[in-house]
């Protein structure tokens, strides 16, 4: 098929067309779903918050169950669909394999997603993103689940067969980029999870139907994990690559090793499914061994990779900003970093947030016998909020700010609002996760809908340290969902209303990645390494927090009824 | 030269690792199995560890296993805020109590001794529910149709609520147990 191609004048990008349309499309549908996400968000926050409880219950639980959907799925997939894209066709010069499919992705997915919403908001659906059996939904939601998963299986077909286009065409030597390698293992991740989803989400289909009697209910949690955990190390991988895109665009970083870099990614793929397995812990139908096994010695070389993540990262930054003659002392690079770019000042409160917050609540609650501690609590919220909301869509946040107008050709409106926005939105969210693992800590229950208990035979009141930190989180949560909404304002609002800039000549023919130089080659080979002692400063500082966190909880264990 | 370039170097997976990269690899793999052997000391040494005894089971079955032990073992009836009459049953020290999760109510009241253990069976006459003890802070998924045997030992008495923090459709705000743990 025809194409053309156009390179940024302002990024030195190239894009294709038929790639730069899908982008465009998926990017618009995820900032949309992100917006109807963000409506829900107020509902289950203004509810949770005990001073307001707005929604009767059962448009509470359907509201969160909405919640859990556009969030965890629509916004975040669609947005990793123009990831995809970007990362094969853009980052390797190359016209996109199959785009007629592409278009075939994208519609299954807004079939899918829509219909998935609509069963929801039918009310007959209001089962939780978990939709745990025996508890049915409607047939059409589970049949949009798996329209959704279908869109998005093609189009990571349709990145596999992108990296064949370009290997074939040789619009690259070499490897290919760190950012694309991070996506692939993204894809990767995402084709074993989609199947796994297949494996439970068919026969759960089948079952809403009547054409299945009875699905056993711990088969069901342990398969779904599968699906329901896996997805999210798409995200973790996704969201990753772009740490190491945002700071190679804006600063020129470069990967501090290319090979530990490549091989934390590649221990994600072998290790990070497995770590599904932390969901099942406080279940009756696995033995001991099983969770020892699966959550510690298979996850924790997928805490490894992370934790090598959360060091290169940085330290790609730092080597970056000394080469760029910020050396003095410990931490100049860190302070004349360009806090002043949103892209740049987002993605590292993503880093921060994802490290110590989110990263340290995972292991934490990852360990078997600890997790019964938290188990269904509110911490297990306020740890995802802290990965997937300050990781993921943080991160997703902060490329935008490049993408807008690299891609969509528009100057960000309101300079001063964009700069404001990854702080209000990083910050108000890692607060609202920390004082939603506090509440979590002292027993406060997820999902549910008042801390009062109407209707009960008995009462129970919470600790006033309970109370306290879910006011806490009602306020938080507000000024991040305002700190969202700011978000969609200036990012819609900049396509509709921004200048419009030069996107450069269309062209017939790509304009292949010149090969590297022998010299540049020769001068990467040891001669410009940096020492990094910054980022040694910043890691040992997250793993001091991460063994006192750990054995806090040892000793809070210790402190309860004996079981065994 | 760049995260967004093919690696300068084409033979990048033959560049020698700095030490400094080393030395955070060795720190994470080290803690890793730090975290790995502490679960198993745990198992050893620890006293909180969930019991593995879990049995398939069925809604029945298991409904009238509990309606024995609450037959036999009840000492006096309580009414709850509704209204309604809930026995309380004392488990034999030592011996197994039973507790029903169902929409939406945890069945019976368990009275228990400070320091003895027992053998608290769990099951689900329909939905996924889960054990929550307040303010021990205890979380265990019940799951309908099998049967987890959990041995515990108070170590505190008093008033305790058990809530269900697994999400079980309207009412679930509202199944709200109690154990009673006596001197």
């Amino acid at each position: 098929m025809a194409t053309t191609y156009r390179t940024c004048p302002a990024s030195g990008l190239q894009f294709e067309a038929q790639a730069e349309k899908l982008m465009k499309w998926n990017a618009v549908a995820a900032v949309l779903w992100l917006l109807v996400g963000g409506i829900t968000a107020i509902g289950v926050i203004m509810t949770r918050w005990p001073a307001f409880k707005l929604l009767p219950p059962d448009q509470f639980y359907l509201i969160l169950t909405a919640h859990g959907i556009d969030m965890l799925l629509c916004w975040i997939i669609f947005f990793e669909m123009a990831v995809l894209y970007f990362a094969s066709s853009t980052l390797l010069r190359c016209r996109l394999a199959t785009p007629m499919l592409g278009w075939v992705q994208f519609w299954l997915m807004v079939v899918g997603s829509i219909m998935t919403n609509v069963a929801i908001f039918q009310g007959e659906s209001s089962v939780m993103f978990t939709s745990y059996v025996p508890m049915q939904a409607a047939p059409h939601f589970y049949l949009g689940l798996i329209l959704f998963a279908v869109g998005a299986l093609i189009g990571c077909f349709i990145f596999l067969g992108t990296l064949a286009v370009a290997k074939k065409d040789k619009t690259y030597t070499g490897s290919i980029p760190m950012v694309t390698f991070g996506a692939l293992t993204a894809t990767i991740i995402a084709i074993f999870t989609i199947l796994t989803g297949a494996g439970i989400l068919v026969p759960t289909f089948f079952w809403s139907v009547g054409l299945i009697k009875e699905i056993d209910p711990q088969l069901y949690r342990m398969v779904w994990w599968g699906l329901g955990h896996s997805s999210q190390q798409i995200n973790v991988a996704a969201h990753v690559s772009i740490w190491y895109l945002i700071p190679a665009i804006v600063i020129g970083a470069k990967p501090l090793s290319e090979k530990v870099s490549r091989g934390a990614f590649l221990l994600y793929i072998l290790f990070l499914q497995l770590a599904s397995a932390h969901h099942l812990l406080s279940d009756p139908g696995m033995s001991a061994e099983w969770k020892v096994l699966n959550t510690s010695y298979f996850m924790y070389f997928a805490v490894m990779a992370s934790m090598i993540h959360g060091f290169t990262v940085p330290g790609a930054v730092e080597a970056a900003m000394r080469r760029k003659g910020f050396t003095n002392g410990t931490f100049e690079w860190l302070r004349k970093a360009p806090w002043g770019n949103p892209a740049f000042a987002g993605m590292f409160i993503s880093l921060v947030s994802f490290g110590f917050l989110g990263g340290i609540s995972g292991v934490v609650l990852g360990t078997e016998q600890i997790n019964m501690l938290m188990h269904n609590t509110f911490y297990v919220p306020g740890h995802f909020h802290t990965t997937v909301v300050t990781g993921t869509t943080l991160a997703f946040m902060a490329v935008t700010y490049l993408l807008v107008p690299t891609l969509f050709k528009r100057e960000m409106i309101h300079p001063k609002l964009c700069q404001i926005q990854p702080y209000l939105f990083g910050i108000a969210m890692s607060i609202t996760g920390l004082v939603m693992m506090g509440a979590g800590t002292l027993g406060v229950s997820r999902r549910h809908w008042d801390m009062a208990f109407q209707g009960a035979p008995f009462t129970y009141e919470w600790p006033g340290a309970a109370m306290l930190m879910m006011g806490m989180t009602g306020f938080f949560g507000v000024v991040t969902i305002i700190g969202g909404g700011l978000w969609i304002y200036l990012v819609v609002g900049s396509l509709l209303w921004g200048k419009k800039l030069d996107g450069g000549q269309y062209v017939d023919k790509p304009t292949p990645i010149p090969a590297a130089t022998p010299a540049a080659s020769a001068s990467h080979h040891g001669s410009d390494h940096v020492a990094v002692p910054g980022t040694v400063v910043l890691a040992l500082t997250l793993f001091v927090a991460f063994v006192l966190y750990y054995y806090v909880n040892w000793k809070y264990l210790s402190e309860v009824w004996l079981l065994s | 030269m760049s995260s967004i370039l093919p690696p300068a170097n084409r033979l990048w997976w033959k560049e020698s690792i700095d030490k400094t990269e080393w030395f955070w690899i060795a720190i994470a793999f080290v803690w890793g199995m730090v975290m790995f052997v502490m679960m198993i000391y745990w198992h050893i040494y620890g006293k909180q560890n969930l019991s593995n005894e879990a049995y398939k089971t069925t809604p029945e079955a298991y409904a009238a296993k509990a309606e024995k032990f609450i037959a036999e073992n009840t000492v006096r009836n309580e009414t709850g805020l509704n209204g309604e009459e809930i026995p309380v049953v004392s488990v034999p020290a030592g011996g197994d109590g039973y507790l029903i999760a169902r929409l939406w109510n945890w069945y019976p009241i368990l009275e228990l001794q400070k320091g003895k253990e027992y053998k608290i069976h769990l099951s689900s006459m329909d939905y996924n529910h889960g054990f929550s003890l307040q303010p021990v802070n205890i979380n265990i998924q019940v799951i309908p149709t099998y049967e987890h045997v959990v041995k515990m030992t108070p170590t505190s008495a008093g008033t305790f609520a058990i809530v269900c923090n697994e999400f079980c459709g309207i009412g679930h705000h509202s199944m709200l147990g109690r154990i009673y743990v006596k001197e």
